[in-house]
């Protein structure tokens, strides 16, 4: 969920941007200029893969894979989602310019997370370490953006809480939907292109 | 969805400088979204009318973009009222709605809605091409200017390839359902996806190092600000420092 304009404070803004402003240059910093094509058209897969709606009984939730962006791009994964974002603000104004600090850190950073939990999973190579890790990628990058937002709310004010709390448990049915799309994602990657996942067979 | 309806047209706004444009609309969105008087976002208000009437669009389709994206904002203003705690003004039941979360609400839609007008109106008249070579203007990193550039021509090419794979599970009479077999099919069709990404994005650097990249882009054009630009910006850079003197007070 990206918060819009005009909700937050300003402390909590300021931090979310200086929080971006950092990961996303150690991300660039791991970038080499070669592979910025490569980077880029994984990150448009990802920017596509977000507007894929999955059903969800009678309404539909669309996917998000930060824990499996994350896994795949490590810290990059800050300029790539701040970038998606950055895109999603101009072309349909999902998100904000002021909050495009925090919406990147919310979805960014539980990637990164994501990425040195699940990696020595990976390495393993055995099928139910793989659907291990696609499981906790998802936990950890769902659970942990929709605690950022909630706690972002609440910091701005208590007047909030309830709000909070209503984008807690919205997330937990698309942590269940991610966790199993996940794990299928890396099973099927690991057979047949495990170097995408940074791993050699 | 991933067209950019605003981009083309032949107006004052249009034919502004790229680089002001995204000054303009960062600033004002800094005013705006830190301020918390009410006459800061009535003149706020008046530069949106103004750069509106300006960009020479259709009004219709603006206000049904701005409805779109406002199901979050009504969201948090039908709740706020009632959660922020302050004077009570009424009860219904165990509800109250107080004085404070009223105004909390009121100032949080208006703040929201102007900016994203103003996005509109500033940004989104642009394309997102010229955005990036202005932002490259503008000394932002240029990693970050190629990944904008790459992943915005991609995610067409990308999105034709999911609606060609689309178009293929539903031919072998594939419907969404909720059940294990509806997210495994997802599951697999984003992979390929990624997968059919890969293999293109090593296919496309190959080509590019073919033709002599070398990791960097030559700028050839270069902006020109013209008196029209100049004359514009200053008036608008006084009216913002006006907003932002009004603003926090």
């Amino acid at each position: 969920m990206h918060i819009s304009d005009g909700i937050l404070s300003v402390p909590v803004l300021v931090t979310g941007a200086i929080l971006t402003a950092g990961g996303t240059a150690l991300g660039l910093k791991r970038l080499r200029h070669e592979t910025v094509p490569q980077t880029a058209i994984l990150s448009s897969a990802f920017f596509v893969a977000s507007l894929i709606h999955v059903p969800l009984g009678p309404s539909s939730v669309h996917l998000i894979l930060n824990g499996l962006a994350g896994i795949i791009l490590g810290w990059i994964t800050f300029p790539a989602l701040l970038i998606a974002l950055f895109l999603q603000t101009i072309l349909f104004q999902f998100g904000g310019l002021t909050t495009l600090g925090v919406n990147t850190f919310n979805m960014a950073f539980p990637g990164v997370i994501a990425y040195f939990i699940c990696h020595p999973l990976l390495k393993i190579g055995k099928p139910h370490s793989i659907t291990l890790a696609g499981i906790l990628a998802a936990v950890i990058g769902i659970s942990l953006a929709g605690l950022f937002v909630a706690l972002e709310l609440v910091f701005t004010g208590q007047g909030f809480i309830p709000v909070a709390k209503l984008v807690l448990v919205a997330h937990v049915p698309v942590i269940i939907i991610e966790a199993i799309i996940t794990a299928v994602i890396l099973n099927f990657l690991h057979k047949a292109k495990p170097e995408i996942l940074g791993v050699d067979k | 969805m991933l067209q950019e309806p605003f981009a083309n047209g032949n107006s004052f706004i249009h034919n502004l400088d790229p680089r002001i444009r995204i000054l303009f609309a960062f600033f004002f969105a800094i005013i705006v979204a830190t301020t918390w008087h009410l006459s800061a976002l009535l003149w706020a208000f008046f530069f949106v009318v103004v750069v509106f009437v300006l960009t020479k669009l259709n009004m219709r389709d603006i206000l049904k973009r701005i409805l779109v994206v406002n199901t979050f904002i009504v969201l948090l203003v039908i709740i706020l009222p009632f959660s922020y705690p302050g004077q009570v003004i009424y009860a219904l039941g165990p509800l109250t709605l107080t004085k404070q979360g009223f105004f909390y609400a009121l100032y949080i839609f208006l703040k929201s809605n102007l900016i994203l007008t103003c996005v509109i109106l500033l940004l989104s008249t642009t394309s997102i091409f010229s955005l990036a070579h202005a932002l490259h203007h503008l000394h932002v990193p240029s990693k970050l200017v190629q990944l904008i550039f790459f992943t915005f021509r991609y995610i067409h090419v990308i999105y034709r390839q999911y609606q060609k794979l689309m178009r293929a599970v539903k031919l072998r009479c594939f419907t969404p359902k909720t059940n294990i077999y509806t997210y495994k099919t997802y599951a697999y069709l984003v992979a390929s996806l990624l997968i059919k990404s890969y293999d293109r994005s090593e296919r496309v650097y190959k080509a590019m190092v073919c033709r002599g990249f070398q990791g960097t882009f030559p700028v050839f054009r270069h902006f020109k600000m013209t008196t029209k630009d100049r004359l514009l910006s200053m008036a608008a850079t006084i009216y913002l420092l006006f907003l932002a003197i009004l603003a926090w007070k």
